[in-house]
């Protein structure tokens, strides 16, 4: 896909993105203090943004800012900075048992299979292609005219499911962090 | 050309000189938007300075700067010089790196926001259709948001990266602060963008730009204007939701390790941020450069500018004002005024609106429904407010680790440390 359609532009605007992705992708694994790992981490949601914009998915790469580094990243960096625990890395404690071996199974089998996927079927998503699996996207303002219609129409219920999804999410954190005012009473 | 003709014909095109292809020339006049609006920003913030300090002195019966220049005018460039001459002191137990890198993580995004806004109408250039605004992209308003999403990081790390109790007191406010307010911005932003069907703020403009009753001010209903004034306030930290810089609580807040020219950033970046917000609630709210223009030749181009200048003016002297009258509110009146008031209206609002997009009949429907649950929502706040400091959550459940564990291995670092001095 690279090859037959890659303008001067095009190509420098991808090595930029892919530069920044996997540079940032490195320094979160690899650096010590927590918060770099974070910024390292905002560097790789940069990238990304860049390249949904290379793709004319402008939405998405504002989106991408706005909610993962606008909020997620920041939520992430209040908590190191909350729990204290950014200039004291604890390598040697494993709060969970066996947790690099599961960590190290989890990467060999996402990294397989995406290796896989882009083996099989050319795209990472599954797709077959582009132009086969749905109409192109448009660019500009009608880009975002076609996120909604499909959103509410096509994609309806998996839509609403997600939505459900993150208010079980919610309730659960608060039922997590609530005391039980009746087991209280008993004690 | 007229601002609202202009406008009308390339509704739904991005920059009209961007869609034909690249040339020099369209280079060359990208260039001089870009240094001109950054110029024209510098000054501006050097004139906001000045006038909130002088406005301030007189709200408190005080002189104020009168030494350099008439009225004390040119006080802010003596202040930058001196301060870029001062000695620039990294404190010992500061993050080296982040420490230097935060005060341009503040300014850039403040500097980027203001790109976006629509300064006047259109003018013609050797040809070339060009709008006043450094870049009309099709994301539009989305830039302010992810901007004032970025900037959280400037505050945010200058207060963890100085090393020192209150900077980092300060920050986790800030973050905090900061992502509250960002919800009930945006869900306002969602009502202006419904109600324009465009996301870029030309459009925005464009569609204000028939008279005063099309001002997104009364289109809307006051309410999103209200939200979005407070809101925009506590998201650039500014008087009265300050808690960030409380100097009584706070000595001075996220930047009190900070010294000389980076100092001198935070508040170049701070007043920037002021005269941003006050050029977007004019775009979104007010018209932007909309507004009576007589037709005069080769001259009707400045009036729409001039009306962008005259409100924005307007706005900036609103901030000064609500510094000179209002006290800090406290932290956690600050969050509540956030959470529990702000979001619930604002997304109740953009309902109501968006029924009476569809159908007046659904318009009420939906505010009878929003009435409704507010009046749930209330009844909820009042049940909870009666239970009194004893509702305070506290964390249950077992930590993965045991406490013991953990406690021992900070006890035995803080006896290392205690035993090596």
């Amino acid at each position: 896909m690279l090859a037959l359609t890659t303008t001067w532009p095009d190509l420098l605007v991808f090595v930029t993105a892919a530069a920044l992705i996997v540079v940032g992708a490195l320094g979160v694994i690899s650096v010590h203090n927590p918060v770099h790992a974070a910024l390292s981490l905002i560097v790789t949601l940069f990238g990304v943004a860049l390249s949904f914009l290379e793709q004319s998915a402008d939405f998405l790469a504002a989106v991408e800012i706005i909610v993962y580094a606008g909020a997620i990243v920041v939520l992430i960096l209040f908590v190191i900075m909350f729990l204290g625990v950014d200039r004291h890395p604890r390598d040697e404690v494993e709060p969970l048992v066996g947790q690099r071996a599961f960590a190290a199974a989890g990467a060999v089998v996402t990294v397989g299979g995406l290796i896989f996927l882009m083996a099989k079927s050319h795209w990472v998503t599954g797709v077959m292609s582009a132009s086969t699996g749905g109409t192109p996207l448009a660019s500009g303002q009608g880009e975002i005219t076609q996120l909604g219609q499909s959103v509410f129409t096509t994609y309806l219920v998996a839509f609403e499911v997600t939505a459900a999804l993150l208010i079980i999410a919610v309730l659960g954190a608060v039922q997590l962090a609530r005391r039980d005012r009746e087991s209280e009473v008993e004690q | 050309m007229d601002a609202s003709q202009g406008g009308k014909s390339m509704m739904g095109i991005a920059d009209p000189l961007l869609s034909s292809g690249v040339t020099w020339a369209i280079l060359l006049i990208v260039l001089i938007k870009v240094v001109v609006a950054f110029a024209v920003v510098m000054v501006a913030v050097m004139l906001m300075v000045w006038f909130e300090r002088k406005a301030i002195s007189d709200m408190q019966s005080r002189i104020g700067p009168q030494r350099w220049g008439p009225f004390g005018i040119l006080q802010t460039l003596a202040d930058g010089i001196k301060l870029f001459f001062k000695e620039d002191i990294v404190p010992n137990e500061a993050d080296r790196v982040v420490f230097k890198a935060a005060p341009y993580l503040v300014l850039i995004p403040a500097l980027v926001t203001f790109s976006i806004v629509p300064v006047g109408g259109t003018v013609t250039i050797a040809g070339h259709v060009v709008q006043l605004q450094v870049a009309n992209p099709p994301v539009g308003i989305l830039v302010m948001l992810a901007m004032s999403g970025i900037s959280v990081y400037g505050v945010m790390l200058a207060g963890w990266s100085s090393g020192s109790k209150y900077p980092l007191l300060s920050s986790v406010r800030a973050s905090a602060q900061m992502i509250s307010y960002e919800a009930a911005l945006g869900l306002t932003i969602v009502t202006v963008a419904l109600a324009t069907g465009s996301l870029t703020t030309r459009d925005i403009v464009d569609a204000q730009a028939r008279g005063v009753w099309h001002w997104n001010l009364i289109h809307l209903g006051v309410v999103p204007f209200v939200i979005f004034l407070i809101a925009i306030t506590a998201e650039s930290n500014r008087p009265p939701f300050d808690v960030v810089e409380a100097e009584s609580e706070l000595v001075g807040g996220y930047n009190t390790e900070y010294s000389s020219i980076r100092f001198a950033l935070f508040f170049l970046a701070e007043f920037m941020n002021t005269v941003t917000a006050s050029a977007m609630i004019v775009t979104l709210f007010l018209g932007g450069p909309a507004g009576w223009a007589p037709h005069i030749a080769h001259l009707s181009w400045i009036f729409p500018i001039l009306w962008f200048i005259a409100k924005t003016a307007v706005l900036a002297f609103t901030y000064v004002w609500f510094r000179g009258a209002l006290p800090r509110l406290r932290y956690d009146h600050v969050m509540e005024l956030g959470w529990k008031r702000l979001i619930p209206l604002s997304l109740g609002w953009l309902l109501i609106v968006a029924g009476f997009m569809v159908k007046p009949a659904y318009g009420f429907a939906m505010a009878a429904a929003v009435i409704f649950a507010g009046t749930l929502l209330s009844r909820a706040f009042e049940i909870g407010a009666s239970r009194g400091p004893d509702a305070v959550l506290t964390p249950v459940g077992e930590r993965p680790v045991p406490e013991e564990t953990i406690r021992e291995y900070f006890d035995d670092e803080a006896n290392d440390e205690g035993s090596a001095r």
